[in-house]
């Protein structure tokens, strides 16, 4: 282990990832990644991939929220944005998938503008409500602008492809999901260290200081929204491509409040944080399901007891996280890491 | 330490014209006009209440004066906004410290010379080309010459909220030196520090005045540091400038003494004069 370390420039200084260590962790983890569809079944590629659609949404949340301090309790319905775009693109128009995503990007971030537009105005609790009923808006569109959406009934999606290679099966999707996310992830990490996201931190921390240094908030907080919305549209046209079709109930409010939970437990302004906590809300209930489904064989009967119990283990898990450790699974991290940095040699 | 006055003939940097302010009933600032020269330390006094901090949040487009126009470098700024008012080179530090508290000493400093900065979202995302050169440069100019200068090297990667009082002051001051300013705006930099740390502020204050040539307008209840560092002296009560003239004068002035300094006896034991 390292007992300390020098650096000789800025450059090194103002790396992500500090050491030869840590990148030698980091390749391994990657490669791991890679060889993981080789020899996991379907159903552990599916939740990957549900996780990667989680991580790239909760990524776009934690920008505006995390970063900016603007709460949003409509992040699903930018999600289902993307979704309908990239649907309605793809079967309406005949554009290819690799077309439509970055529409259906593009399509939610201007939704994201014009939702974006009372952040000036309102803050805090009032921006939750202003956001909430975009929320409801949205949601009734999807259902009731039938010529477009073709209501509850959904629009069925047929898997991206290249040539005539369908990536109609889990695996195969699990390779788009994680260059995504990669890229995704890549993208926030870098922003948050340049101009744009000491801007963001600066209006959450105190905004009208910001505005003394020169920071144009309307521009900025536009830009945040812009930017999530942008994330979340992706995730949705992702999603869509992924589980072939798209209905309403896909993107409830509910969903808005796991992102919401994501950022929160991962840990507020951490992009690190998002993707753990992307990672805990969909992994849990999962992990929930399968001791629910197993307890069925060790106590028959009981399962009308075990399934409700289910929510409740999820609940008191995220509150659990939250007193103890109000600053995210990130944290966690972090003293982990901080231990070991000097470990066996710390006094 | 008290200069030789530096009011010329030339045109201000800084000057206020019959500004009004009122908030509600009460008449904040009546008529205040003043102004101030390039390469000055000014420095504005008077008892709490008396608009001090008003008139530099005019200056900041923070309050919206009644009537009156501020004008910068021979420009009027009068409906500029907020935002701008730092890209015309006007920084300002506050009386209570407004850093931002959950980012690093070095990213709060960064921050300051965000108007500088013209970084693209995209190159931005992917920190290459001009992001990664621009972002190399800053960190080295700030390194090299604010922190190295306001002697904080050893915190600069702390987090802000977590630093005593003097030095949060010391970073706000570094903060607002990152903007480069043309004038840099002082509130209370001294306010609630001991003997050794007020020393220190008006050590730098003066070396920023004369390293960077910048002019500052200085707004603070030390008496000993106003008369020791300022060429100029502006005294407002109530709202109304009464007097404003080079230390000396203002120390024997009786209106000042009355307003502010209190009795005669008072003001010598206040002013060591």
């Amino acid at each position: 282990m390292r007992c300390g370390d020098l650096k000789e420039s800025y450059l090194e200084d103002e790396k992500i990832f500090q050491s030869l260590f840590v990148k030698i962790c980091l390749g391994i983890f990657f490669v791991v990644l890679l060889i993981v569809p080789f020899v996991a079944g379907p159903y552990v590629l599916y939740i990957m991939n549900l996780i990667g659609f989680s991580i790239i949404a909760a990524v776009g949340l934690n920008l505006l929220t995390g970063f900016t301090g603007q709460i949003s309790l409509g992040h699903a319905a930018f999600v289902g944005v993307g979704g309908y775009t990239t649907a309605i693109l793809v079967t309406r128009l005949g554009f290819p998938f690799w077309v439509a995503l970055p529409c259906a990007g593009f399509v939610s971030a201007g939704m994201g503008l014009i939702i974006g537009i009372p952040s000036l105005r309102v803050k805090g609790l009032y921006l939750c409500i202003a956001t909430l009923a975009a929320q409801f808006i949205l949601e009734f569109v999807f259902v009731h602008w039938e010529s477009m959406t073709k209501g509850i009934r959904g629009i069925n999606v047929p898997p991206p492809r290249i040539g005539s290679f369908e990536f109609n099966t889990e695996k195969s999707y699990y390779f788009i999901t994680f260059i995504l996310v990669i890229l995704v992830v890549g993208f926030a990490r870098n922003l948050v260290r340049t101009k744009w996201g000491r801007a963001f931190l600066a209006i959450r921390d105190r905004d009208l200081s910001a505005e003394i240094i020169g920071i144009n908030l309307f521009r900025y907080k536009l830009a945040a929204f812009a930017i999530s919305s942008f994330f979340a549209g992706i995730a949705g046209g992702l999603w869509v491509g992924f589980i072939k079709v798209v209905t309403p109930e896909h993107f409830p409010f509910s969903l808005s409040i796991q992102y919401l939970a994501m950022v929160i437990v991962g840990g507020m302004g951490s992009i690190l944080g998002s993707i753990f906590g992307a990672i805990f809300m969909t992994l849990t209930p999962e992990l929930l399901n399968m001791l629910v489904g197993s307890s069925k064989e060790m106590f028959p009967g009981l399962d009308q007891f075990f399934i409700p119990l289910k929510d409740i283990i999820f609940g008191g898990l995220i509150v659990g996280f939250l007193v103890f450790e109000p600053h995210g699974l990130a944290e966690i991290w972090h003293r982990i890491k901080t231990f070991f940095t000097l470990w066996p040699f710390s006094y | 330490m008290i200069s030789a006055t530096a009011a010329t003939a030339k045109t201000p940097l800084l000057k206020l014209e019959g500004l009004f302010l009122k908030f509600g009933g009460v008449l904040v600032l009546s008529d205040v006009s003043l102004e101030v020269y390039d390469g000055e330390i000014f420095s504005i006094i008077g008892p709490n209440g008396a608009g001090k901090t008003c008139l530099l949040n005019c200056v900041n487009r923070f309050y919206h004066p009644e009537r009156g126009k501020i004008f910068f470098q021979g420009r009027e700024i009068t409906h500029c906004k907020t935002h701008e008012i730092a890209s015309f080179g006007i920084a300002r530090t506050f009386q209570n410290v407004e850093l931002f508290k959950g980012m690093t000493v070095i990213d709060n400093i960064k921050l300051g010379h965000h108007v500088h900065l013209n970084t693209g979202i995209l190159s931005a995302g992917y920190y290459f080309g001009s992001a990664r050169r621009t972002e190399l440069k800053l960190r080295k100019e700030i390194e090299e010459t604010i922190i190295d200068l306001l002697e904080i090297e050893s915190i600069r990667k702390k987090k802000v909220g977590t630093l005593p009082y003097g030095l949060q002051k010391r970073v706000e001051l570094a903060r607002a030196l990152a903007m480069k300013p043309k004038l840099l705006l002082l509130d209370e930099p001294v306010t609630g520090m001991n003997l050794e740390e007020t020393e220190d502020m008006a050590r730098f204050i003066l070396d920023i005045h004369e390293e960077w040539g910048v002019t500052i307008i200085l707004i603070e209840h030390d008496m000993g540091v106003v008369m020791d560092i300022s060429n100029r002296v502006c005294v407002l009560d109530f709202g109304v400038k009464i007097a404003e003239g080079e230390p000396v004068d203002i120390r024997t002035n009786d209106r000042v003494i009355s307003a502010y300094l209190g009795t005669k006896d008072l003001a010598y034991s206040r002013l060591g004069g």
